[in-house]
């Protein structure tokens, strides 16, 4: 359990999608305009990431790794499938995303109408992508491990993708200088906003 | 049918190659392909591999999907897409684990994210679907130029200023570390990454006044 609360904590705070690794920059510069947009696609992130970890972890450990097939049978156990995961992951996360679209469209649509546009952008979000080559790296310990990383990811990246929104939104009535406005401006924020993350640097539970 | 044969290296093919580089660099005015750029930019070397990485990565994709373009069904694109883009970065990934060990360990993840780095989607999207072969080649070759020189700019002033050294070797002379001088640890950690491309997007948007947002 608390290893469990130690990984939720790193993932959001220290390992920060956003602050330490660049994670989801493009779709973070693009809707950062407002805080409203910015929520949807936070909570859209959250959710692929927090389903696409576990299926993508069971893969890695049950079909992808050396000796992970020994399950079906022991002879199988020198195959080592790993350069596949490239492919696989993509493959996964594309499929995901197109059925959570049909799913939530079909269940919620109000829920829809406020994930809509953002279901399909997140396809190509480094993030989900991310997470999914660090956790096949990481090599965590349990599906709950990984699902706890997949949910402390998306949730720092909802984190800052809605404080640099908040900012924007102020720092559009600031007098700033005219060849910085815009993206130079938002650069230069997400950097300070990443050395006063790294004060989190160190904490351990 | 076909139109007039164009030199290879006409005028236009020319531009095709050399705006991205300047002008229309796709981080700083597209603002593409950030996400797995900046992470490997602490050293000279790893950014230099990743540069070419990438490079390779656009141009060949864009060669084949554009030698495709009329036969793919456009609503299966994406998937076509993703899976060229896939299978090449898995070569590099293989290239690079195979001839350069230690640089594909310091780049880890990132060779992977090539897949979706936006650069490579958005060239094809925007170019290879619609554009000849050649043409689609030299614009990939283009965009990874220009992606790259910014790599390489960042990862020069990261390296330089925070550990004194370039490509592993010192050329901060002994006698200034003597005289007090200290690398500058800041430079390490990534936010210093991102306010680098920040002083590159304003400097160049003040050379070039047109380029400044509203």
């Amino acid at each position: 359990m608390e290893n469990l609360l130690n990984i939720f904590v790193k993932s959001i705070f220290i390992d920060n999608m956003i602050f330490a690794y660049f994670l989801g920059m493009c779709s973070y510069l693009a809707v950062s305009k407002t805080v409203k947009t910015s929520v949807g696609l936070g909570f859209a992130v959250i959710f692929v990431l927090g389903i696409t970890m576990p299926i993508n972890y069971a893969i890695e450990n049950f079909l992808l790794k050396k000796g992970a097939l020994s399950w079906i049978n022991p002879e199988l156990a020198g195959i080592d499938l790993s350069f596949l995961s490239f492919i696989i992951f993509i493959a996964v996360i594309a499929a995901i995303v197109q059925l959570v679209e049909m799913i939530v469209e079909k269940i919620s649509p109000t829920l829809y109408n406020a994930l809509g546009i953002f279901l399909p952008l997140i396809a190509v979000n480094c993030a989900i992508m991310g997470g999914a080559l660090f956790m096949q790296e990481r090599e965590y310990a349990s599906i709950a491990e990984a699902s706890v990383f997949g949910l402390g990811s998306g949730i720092g990246w909802l984190i800052a993708v809605v404080g640099i929104a908040a900012i924007r939104e102020k720092v559009r009535y600031s007098n700033i200088p005219a060849p910085l406005r815009g993206l130079g401006i938002t650069f230069i924020i997400t950097g300070l906003m990443g050395i006063a993350f790294m004060a989190f640097m160190g904490i351990k539970l | 049918m076909e139109d007039k044969q164009q030199p290879l290296f006409s005028a236009a093919n020319r531009k095709l190659l050399l705006t991205p580089i300047g002008k229309n660099n796709p981080i700083t005015m597209q603002v593409l392909g950030i996400c797995s750029a900046l992470a490997v930019t602490v050293k000279l070397e790893p950014a230099f591999v990743m540069a070419v990485s990438v490079t390779v990565v656009i141009a060949l994709s864009n060669l084949i999907i554009s030698l495709l373009r009329n036969t793919i069904p456009p609503r299966i694109r994406i998937i076509v897409q993703l899976t060229v883009i896939a299978a090449l970065v898995i070569l590099v990934d293989q290239f690079l684990k195979a001839f350069v060990y230690d640089v594909s360990k310091q780049l880890s993840v990132f060779v992977g994210l090539i897949i979706t780095n936006c650069i490579v989607m958005g060239r094809l999207e925007a170019f290879a679907m619609a554009n000849k072969p050649w043409q689609s080649l030299l614009d990939g070759i283009g965009n990874g130029a220009g992606y790259g020189m910014i790599l390489i700019i960042v990862a020069f002033f990261r390296e330089l200023l925070g550990s004194g050294t370039l490509w592993g070797y010192p050329v901060i002379p002994e006698a200034a570390y003597e005289a007090g001088y200290v690398n500058n640890g800041m430079f390490i950690l990534p936010p210093m990454a991102l306010i680098a491309v920040g002083i590159i997007i304003w400097i160049q948007r003040a050379r070039h006044k047109e380029l400044i947002e509203k």
